[in-house]
């Protein structure tokens, strides 16, 4: 099959972008999107052009690096599927493909089409753990927990910190990435200590990156795990909760 | 080679050794600065940890995110002894199985102590919040892996590697957040730097601005991973690389046995010559599938039209007692025999298949979906095919290394000060890795084996300081790195590295992949040889040193493949024996086993560098097996 490809270059995160368009020709349809920039970058090379940078790792869709506009959806066109899985045979022989990088003022651009997502980092650093320092452990099996808690705490934390669902959000909000963070450790019994903190912390430090999250849905559509925005909601009652608790245990203390 | 194991029975050696190592005291422990490079599971949870000790902890990852660390594709699982499955578990037969599964070629204190260590970290996992799967009671499940027959084997679905680096990643993150680790992200280790033979810090380049720059610290740890990506097509993520551990072999460290290479049985078969890396599908599968070609190689029929008197259940007919679940190289050596045979299935003949029809109808669909949905929606996405339908097409491929860095019972290096964790190190795999293993391995390293023994190093330096990087070793070092980026950027020739990188794997994957040969190694080594030389003269890596480049990244693993595939070859060839993932076809049983030579390989090969253009040295540690009975495994 045949396609044509217009990518977003842009040498340096101060250097001026622009849409540059390539034709591809003999594209097998068993090909990965990724494996398509392979080609496309060996062709750049052999005609002694800088290749597109894209970030990419372990092409399996659970690393979470690749993080590819496509068409303006993230990902692409396939439901719940990270860039690396979608395959050309979900495009029509002579498409016109448009691919950018993750836009949002909180993923400053490297190169091309990479951006640096470190502030997922910060919002992770702010509380999104347990303090269970090593060797400190009771027998796994003191703690129980219903099996529909363990799984419903395992759809959370399928997240893969891709990104889709900041780029996907026209406020490029990170509430679907957070609330997976949050409530993945929220819902468990080993997380109900923090869980006031957590939720708190968290929260404040997303609100400095990121924008505001007015239930579009953009993201749960967008997510490669299919993560639910009713995460979101659990967030928010959570968030809301904490902060009466808060208050109560500052009067208490005086 | 003295690995300096603890006297006394095994099952005392470690909790001695711990009594007998030298400790830092809680004050103290600040004034000690360790670097670790890596950020998968061995290096997350060691960063973590040794920070919650009192450490001052430097952490360098090349990814954008600590998270993204290749551990993170782990799917099938993580074994501990625990027996709560009532089914004749202990340490003892977790050892057991793992120095058997093992081929005998690994060190039986080390595997004793992470069997020991293993119901630990299945505690510190829980406690930290991986979602484990449960019964219906809410306590842990288990689930049956390769190479054993009790059920021991913790998942979190097929994402268990996630789960557990996100825990590992989530405790870094809390003492990023104390200001006990400084994270270094896309930052990606270019030498290791020693001084009186002492590691003393490294050399890092940023992969966003380019910069070179020199960390001095007191002890180094490097937790980099495998190198299965010398044969370009593997299940290993694109980026992972030898690059940190060969250069410390430059400095000095040994690496050992290089040759054992693990060739996963259960992989989808490449499809087309774009291919960029082969997608695993979790060993966790054959417990419930059935492995099976048609009798007939001319055989055409759909697989649901030939009836079971025309299929081969060939690993059920060879091996009755373990069946489906016999170890990984004992399965990847069938399946490719089929192949061989003409009797391969799929478009290109390439592959075996993997049939969950006698499951579903057993169990019902939904059954085998809450088991392993994920993997046969991934499965689907990649082939176009569904396997709840139409049986999966497996065929083997690369995916993890058993050897490495050549390390102590203590995890250090012969280099004083270089520790090496996980799969970057050679220790506890023997010839072959048993699933589910590797994960325990990674995180027994790092959260509970170095943090004890990383004082023993560290004490007696008390008061000292690190190495100042303005020193002349790191000045030098950093000056060595520069002058490599600038030589690769150089060369300007015609081809991309990627094309010397495929080149590379298919020399490999033929002459020295799932069965090698003297004539195959011999011509393996000319050839690398010759491509090298190609490589230096004729690669093309265009752009700069100092802005984000993605080809001189790969450039630079790439000169390294060059050289440590060479390496490779050479430990195969000497070994003049077949054990676990090295299967030499001068020495096989009759019916096509593996054999081994006991009398004159019960060894570790330690190899050291002597120059660019010298023969590596061999060093040997014999391997003593008082406990686990030395004989030809049998899995019939």
């Amino acid at each position: 099959m045949k396609v044509t490809l217009t990518v977003w270059r842009q040498a340096g995160p101060a250097a001026q972008g622009r849409f540059e368009t390539y034709e591809l020709d003999e594209v097998s349809e068993d090909m990965s999107f990724l494996e398509l920039f392979d080609v496309l970058n060996e062709r750049l090379i052999a005609k002694g052009e800088e290749p597109v940078a894209f970030d990419h790792d372990c092409r399996e869709g659970i690393c979470g690096s690749c993080s590819m506009m496509i068409d303006g959806r993230p990902h692409g066109p396939e439901l719940g599927t990270a860039t690396c899985q979608l395959h050309m045979r979900k495009f029509a022989d002579g498409a016109k493909i448009t691919v950018e990088p993750w836009r949002a003022g909180a993923f400053p651009l490297v190169r091309d089409l990479v951006v640096d997502r470190s502030a997922f980092d910060r919002i992770v650093e702010s509380g999104g753990y347990i303090t269970a320092p090593t060797g400190s452990a009771p027998d796994g099996n003191l703690i129980l927990i219903p099996k529909a808690v363990a799984d419903s705490a395992m759809d959370a934390a399928a997240c893969i910190g891709c990104g889709a669902c900041v780029a996907a959000c026209p406020n490029s909000a990170a509430n679907l990435f957070t609330a997976a963070k949050v409530m993945h450790l929220n819902l468990l019994p080993q997380g109900q200590p923090e869980r006031w903190e957590r939720v708190t912390n968290m929260v404040d430090t997303m609100e400095q990156f990121f924008g505001s999250c007015t239930n579009h849905g953009e993201c749960e559509a967008a997510c490669p795990k299919e993560i639910s925005i009713d995460f979101i909601a659990l967030m928010n009652r959570d968030y809301i909760k904490a902060q009466f608790k808060q208050r109560r245990l500052a009067s208490q203390r005086g | 080679m003295d690995a300096h194991i603890p006297e006394g029975p095994i099952a005392t050696k470690w909790d001695n050794h711990k009594f007998d190592v030298k400790l830092v005291n809680p004050a103290n422990k600040r004034r000690f600065t360790i670097i670790v490079v890596g950020s998968g599971l061995g290096g997350a949870s060691a960063a973590a940890s040794l920070a919650e000790l009192g450490y001052r902890v430097e952490l360098h990852t090349f990814h954008d995110s600590p998270r993204r660390a290749h551990s993170i594709a782990a799917q099938g699982g993580i074994n501990a002894a625990k027996n709560y499955h009532n089914d004749g578990d202990s340490v003892y037969r977790l050892f057991y199985d793992t120095v058997k599964g093992g081929d005998y070629r690994a060190r039986e204190a080390n595997v004793y102590r992470l069997a020991q260590v293993s119901v630990d970290i299945i505690d510190q996992c829980v406690a930290q919040g991986v979602p484990f799967a449960r019964e219906y009671g809410g306590l842990l499940d288990n689930r049956s892996f390769g190479g054993a027959q009790v059920s021991r084997t913790f998942y979190a679905r097929g994402q268990t590697g996630q789960q557990l680096l996100l825990g590992a990643y989530q405790a870094l993150a809390n003492q990023i957040h104390l200001g006990n680790v400084e994270l270094h992200h896309r930052s990606e280790m270019l030498d290791l730097v020693t001084k009186d033979g002492k590691a003393v810090g490294i050399v890092a380049r940023n992969l966003m601005t380019g910069a070179v720059t020199s960390h001095s610290a007191h002890a180094v740890v490097l937790a980099t991973g495998g190198y299965g990506n010398v044969f370009f097509l593997s299940t290993n993520a694109k980026a992972s690389n030898v690059t940190a551990i060969w250069r410390a072999y430059k400095k000095g460290a040994y690496m050992a046995n290089p040759c054992y290479t693990q060739i996963h049985p259960t992989c989808i078969p490449a499809s087309d010559e774009f291919q960029s890396k082969l997608t695993l599908m979790s060993e966790s599968l054959r417990n419930d599938g059935r492995i099976w070609v048609p009798t007939d190689a001319m055989d055409t029929r759909s697989p649901d039209q030939i009836p079971d008197e025309d299929r081969d259940y060939f690993l059920e007919r060879r091996y009755p007692a373990f069946g489906n679940l016999v170890p990984r190289d004992v399965a990847s050596r069938a399946a490719k025999r089929e192949v061989d045979a003409g009797r391969g299935v799929g478009p290109l003949k390439n592959g075996v298949y993997l049939d969950f029809a006698d499951a579903i109808n057993r169990l019902g669909r939904h059954v085998i979906e809450e088991r392993y949905g994920n993997l046969f929606q991934m499965y689907e996405r990649i082939t176009g095919e569904d396997p709840y339908v139409v049986p999966m097409r497996i065929y083997p491929a690369v995916h993890y290394t058993m050897g490495g860095l050549w390390v102590d019972y203590d995890l250090m290096s012969n280099v004083p000060g270089l520790y090496v964790l996980g799969e970057a190190n050679f220790s506890d795999h023997g010839a072959n890795r048993l699933g589910a293993s590797a994960l325990m391995q990674g995180l027994a390293d790092g959260y509970f084996v170095l943090p004890a023994t990383i004082g023993n190093y560290l004490a007696p330096q008390l008061g000292e300081q690190p190495v100042p990087t303005d020193d002349a070793v790191f000045i030098e070092a950093q000056q060595g790195v520069e002058a490599m980026t600038q030589q690769l950027l150089g060369v300007n020739g015609t081809r991309s590295v990627d094309y010397f990188h495929r080149e590379l794997g298919k020399i490999m994957w033929d002459n020295c992949g799932m069965a090698r040969s003297r004539e195959s190694l011999e011509k393996a080594i000319g050839e690398i040889a010759t491509l090298r030389e190609e490589f230096w003269n004729d690669v093309r890596v265009l752009g700069e040193g100092d802005t984000f480049n993605q080809s001189l990244e790969k450039a630079g693993r790439v000169a390294d493949f060059l050289e440590f595939g060479e390496l490779l070859c050479r430990d195969a060839l000497h070994r003049e024996e077949s054990c676990g993932g090295h299967f030499r076809v001068e020495h096989q049983t009759e019916d096509g086993e593996a054999l081994r030579d006991d009398e004159h390989f019960a060894y570790v090969a330690a190899w050291e560098f002597t120059g660019d253009h010298a023969n590596p040295g061999l060093h040997k540690e014999q391997l003593e097996f008082e406990y686990v009975h030395l004989a030809q495994r049998s899995y019939k």
